[in-house]
């Protein structure tokens, strides 16, 4: 019974705010708390400007368990000719229950050549990383990846 | 800022796809931590933006927050036009800038 009604809510978002944002947030339900869920779907909606976004082409590398949340490496990478016509204009690392969930918006050109970046991020709880990235024809992709963590890292 | 290290090879075929590695140290304070002596906030200090930029034209930027842990690394893909010299550049909350450039040769 109780799912049921989780279900509902998320239909009666769906019709509101549009499939896209609450799609890609209600699909990661289990993990993530309601107030945690609505942050990142904000967020989504705000960097896509409530456009859809395709799961697929994005990579999201991370390891399963972080035993230091102050340094979590991860590679990125999405699946992109990278040519004048075709290549990914940017890429938006959301760590979803962090304090401040978007860790950094990289942008890309036709001169890089590859779509693939690394760096480290702090992460202050278990949670699922979700990496939307937007290719020059105006169209967004996502991939995601849940990352345990033992030991918290946003210094709060 | 500190100096930052930078790996960018010194020559490469044109067109060919290298990889580019910056470190860069800093502390990149959150904002969230409080001195635990007088209970004050720290105020947030990051790199919030990293710039890399070849023969005038840009190739990669980061706009980068505060869940980007302390000493920035940052690995990225260029694909090398021609011979050039490529610009990089931290800029910090306070405004502080930190440049540095490498030159590459491509035949």
């Amino acid at each position: 019974m109780k799912d049921r009604n989780k279900f509902q809510a998320v239909d009666r978002r769906e019709f509101v705010l549009g499939a896209s944002a609450a799609a890609i947030v209600a699909a990661n339900w289990s993990g993530m708390g309601e107030a945690q869920a609505k942050g990142a779907e904000d967020l989504i909606k705000k960097l896509t400007g409530g456009k859809k976004v395709t799961a697929g082409k994005v990579t999201v590398k991370l390891p399963d368990i972080a035993e230091n949340g102050n340094t979590v490496p991860f590679t990125v990478r999405v699946d992109s000719p990278m040519t004048d016509k075709d290549y990914v204009k940017a890429i938006h690392v959301i760590a979803t229950a962090n304090p401040t969930p978007l860790v950094a918006t990289y942008k890309l050109t036709a001169a890089s050549g590859k779509a693939e970046v690394s760096s480290r991020m702090r992460m202050a709880k278990t949670q699922e990383i979700i990496v939307i990235a937007e290719l020059s024809n105006g169209s967004f992709v996502s991939g995601k990846k849940n990352v345990k963590v033992t030991i918290g890292g946003c210094g709060g | 800022m500190a100096k930052p290290r930078i790996k960018f090879p010194k020559t490469a075929k044109v067109g060919q796809v290298v990889q580019i590695k910056t470190l860069m140290s800093h502390p990149m304070e959150t904002g969230l931590r409080k001195n635990k002596k007088t209970g004050k906030k720290i105020p947030r200090n990051i790199i919030n933006t990293f710039t890399a930029v070849f023969n005038g034209k840009p190739v990669f930027e980061a706009d980068m927050e505060s869940s980007v842990s302390a000493n920035t690394y940052m690995s990225f893909y260029f694909k090398v036009p021609a011979s050039g010299e490529m610009v990089f550049t931290w800029l910090e909350d306070s405004g502080k800038k930190t440049t540095a450039s490498r030159k590459i040769t491509a035949s």
